[in-house]
């Protein structure tokens, strides 16, 4: 005898799932049309210096180097007694010399310790880049698992991970937080987890449609599934979650958005993959004949 | 207890462990490629160093062709040759872009600036005729003078060159002769005597390494065409370093967490699973040095998110194991339904992972690709280590009878 623990039925409260993705969604889509992300110089081009002083010095002292430059609008962000982070417009090599060796004078010495210099051209590149990268990997998931499971499925499951990808940009949306190239890859690599959760479910699903019992309805049938993976689903991302916690604590600063990303999307995704993929596909099912309960038809 | 199923066992666990002592401690200082993580190349991210693209930009004199890019890529090369770091890249990316990465590099930024200069090199007579370009010259190189401590560049023209060099210094006796660089008068001698052999200095250098720079320029020859920067990234050595040890660090308590947890719930398989997780890092590490793969800060954390993916087909395994455990099923019989039923979900649910993962590395660049290769070789061998390593060992452990509480399996 299988023990199945199940203490709520996951398809009959599919509306409360709905209900909270929405309420999870939503302030970020008002975000993203008010305010947009903040996008940083992969994106729109500029400069990036990361600077270490050989003594402490304090914002305005820096400010006012990088006025006589023109640059008082730099976005400075002071990290520690002599660190530095400045954000300008794309500074050509020279003007970035001149700054570097200005900075080095005045304020009694200076290390590079990370410069970056991005021209606005690459930023809309890598724009459509991004753009196309979640478009064609959308489709070949759709693809292969229309393939082996069947469309409506495929459908879902992209779904739910566009659920996954808003979650994500809605709250670095809201908070305001720096988006770069690595940013586009953590959206990547929380499409291809949310989906891996995903299938493992669509699997289970599958495999209790072949042995079903006469007269099972799919929402038994996909309730069940949903118990039965439970346990893989929490214990994977909790084992993923301690790597990526564990990053974000004692990471360096360099990937801590990417890893901030990744825990979001992530911890979205195992949610999705069951509270979402799951009964969006009983949804679409339903509506092949509606009004009848659906008994589990493979 | 069947002792020679044992016997295996132990012997397995000795060969494993001895082999991650080799791999990350040197134990053996004479043998050049141990311990193989340090053959693990580090991306500039880590070790320090500069990343730029470089774009061809049309000029009226000088349009852009396939033609002119390909030999400005040659001449670029030639630069980052002579800087003598260790495996520089330069590549061509689309029709006019190319990628230069130059690794440990003292002064990135001066680096840069020469490697995009056009280093046009003129010589003109006083009615602004050009006599000779740097096409004629054979050689350039810096010296010091021992006496006057004067730093100087000496050129050495081509045969063509010097016959042409010694008939305008013949007619341009008591006139001067300008030399000058992208344009820029560096210098305007007065001739004294026609100059028959070919040779010319150019002085009034600051440094020896400056002059360098220079003959550098000079020898690689002229870019065809106009370079542009379009992006530039450079990390310090030290930032790199620091972020290396971070990530070491966060990945190493990361991995102890998820040992602890497996044991924790899954007891004896979780055992089982955690030595397989051993087995899976190493092989992934022996991947990425044999394949020569760059580890990068995205690399390394896409490394240790496949560490998580590595348990999950795990978990997978066991979870189904404990279910053929519950319906009934003897201990071996339920290890190999365990396996075959959760084999099409590891392997439909990794397909459309290294779907993601290849689409990343289609249309990333550097870092990002990185990422989407660590990834990519993360998933195959995890789902490899599953089905193979967990599942021999799970049945070594089982048919040694060595433990007989089928409590102690989870069930």
């Amino acid at each position: 005898m299988l023990r199945e623990r199940m203490p709520f039925h996951f398809i009959k409260l599919r509306k409360i799932w709905y209900i909270i993705s929405i309420l999870v969604i939503i302030p970020g889509i008002i975000s993203l049309f008010s305010q947009g992300l903040n996008l940083g110089i992969d994106f729109v081009g500029g400069s990036l210096l990361d600077l270490k002083f050989h003594q402490p010095v304090a914002v305005e002292q820096v400010r006012g180097v990088l006025g006589k430059f023109g640059l008082e609008g730099a976005s400075i962000q002071r990290s520690g007694e002599t660190d530095f982070l400045l954000r300008t417009r794309e500074l050509s090599e020279d003007e970035s010399v001149q700054v570097i060796q200005a900075l080095d004078q005045e304020l009694g010495g200076v290390t590079v310790q990370r410069s970056e210099r991005v021209g606005p051209m690459i930023g809309r590149e890598l724009i459509r880049n991004a753009f196309l990268a979640l478009g064609v990997a959308s489709i070949l998931m759709v693809v292969y698992i229309a393939w082996r499971f069947e469309f409506k499925q495929g459908i879902a499951a992209i779904i739910a991970l566009l659920h996954d990808v808003l979650v994500v940009t809605g709250i670095f949306s809201i908070f305001q937080i720096e988006v770069d190239s690595a940013f586009v890859a953590a959206i990547l690599t929380i499409i291809g987890y949310s989906i891996n959760d995903t299938i493992v479910i669509f699997d289970r699903i599958r495999e209790n449609m072949l042995n079903k019992k006469k007269g099972q309805l799919l929402e038994d049938i996909i309730n069940a599934s949903l118990w039965q993976t439970m346990a893989r689903s929490i214990n994977t991302v909790l084992t993923v979650l301690f790597v990526l916690v564990a990053l974000l604590l004692l990471g360096g600063t360099t990937i801590h958005n990417m890893v901030l990303a990744l825990l979001i999307g992530i911890t979205s995704g195992v949610y999705s993959s069951i509270c979402n993929a799951s009964p969006i596909w009983f949804d679409l099912k339903r509506m092949e004949n509606p009004g009848k309960p659906k008994t589990a038809k493979a | 207890m069947k002792w020679d199923k044992i016997l295996k066992l132990a012997g397995i666990v000795v060969v494993v462990a001895a082999l991650a002592v080799l791999a990350v401690k040197p134990v053996f200082p004479g043998v050049k490629w141990l311990p193989f993580v340090k053959l693990i190349k580090q991306g500039l991210d880590l070790q320090g160093g500069v990343h730029v693209v470089l774009e061809a930009k049309d000029t009226p004199e000088a349009p852009v062709t396939p033609e002119r890019v390909k030999q400005a890529m040659a001449i670029i090369e030639n630069r980052v040759n002579a800087y003598g770091v260790a495996e520089p890249v330069v590549q061509q990316q689309g029709d006019r872009r190319i990628i230069v990465e130059l690794a440990g590099i003292k002064d990135p930024d001066e680096a840069v600036r020469n490697l995009i200069k056009t280093a046009y090199l003129e010589f003109k007579t006083e009615d602004g005729t050009t006599v000779l370009t740097g096409r004629q010259l054979k050689t350039a190189s810096e010296e010091k003078d021992p006496q006057s401590g004067q730093v100087r560049v000496n050129l050495e023209f081509e045969p063509d060159g010097a016959k042409t060099f010694a008939e305008v210094t013949a007619v341009n006796v008591g006139k001067r002769i300008a030399i000058l660089l992208d344009g820029n008068v560096l210098q305007a001698p007065v001739v004294d005597e026609p100059i028959p052999n070919g040779r010319a200095q150019i002085t009034g250098y600051e440094s020896l390494e400056e002059a360098h720079n220079i003959a550098i320029l000079l020898r690689s020859g002229a870019l065809p065409v106009k370079v542009e920067v379009m992006e530039k990234r450079t990390v310090g050595p030290t930032l790199g370093a620091d972020s290396l040890e971070k990530s070491i660090k966060a990945g190493i308590i990361g991995l102890i967490a998820i040992l602890v947890f497996m044991v924790l719930y899954y007891r004896l398989p979780g055992l089982v699973a955690d030595f397989a997780l051993v087995v899976y890092a190493l092989l992934v590490l022996l991947i990425f040095a044999a394949l020569h793969v760059t580890m990068t800060l995205p690399g390394i954390a896409g490394f240790l998110l496949s560490l998580g993916m590595a348990v999950d087909a795990n978990v997978i395994i066991f979870e189904r194991f404990r279910e053929e455990m519950w319906s009934g099923k003897t201990l071996r019989s339920a290890i190999d339904a365990g396996f075959k039923r959760a084999f099409v979900a590891i392997f439909d649910s990794n397909v459309t992972t290294l779907i993601a993962a290849a689409v990343l590395y289609y249309f990333g660049t550097g870092p990002i690709k990185g990422f989407a290769v660590t990834l990519s070789i993360g998933i195959l061998v995890s789902m490899f280590t599953a089905i193979t390593v967990t599942r021999y060992l799970l049945h070594l452990v089982a048919g040694s009878n060595l433990v007989r509480n089928i409590k102690l399996y989870g069930a």
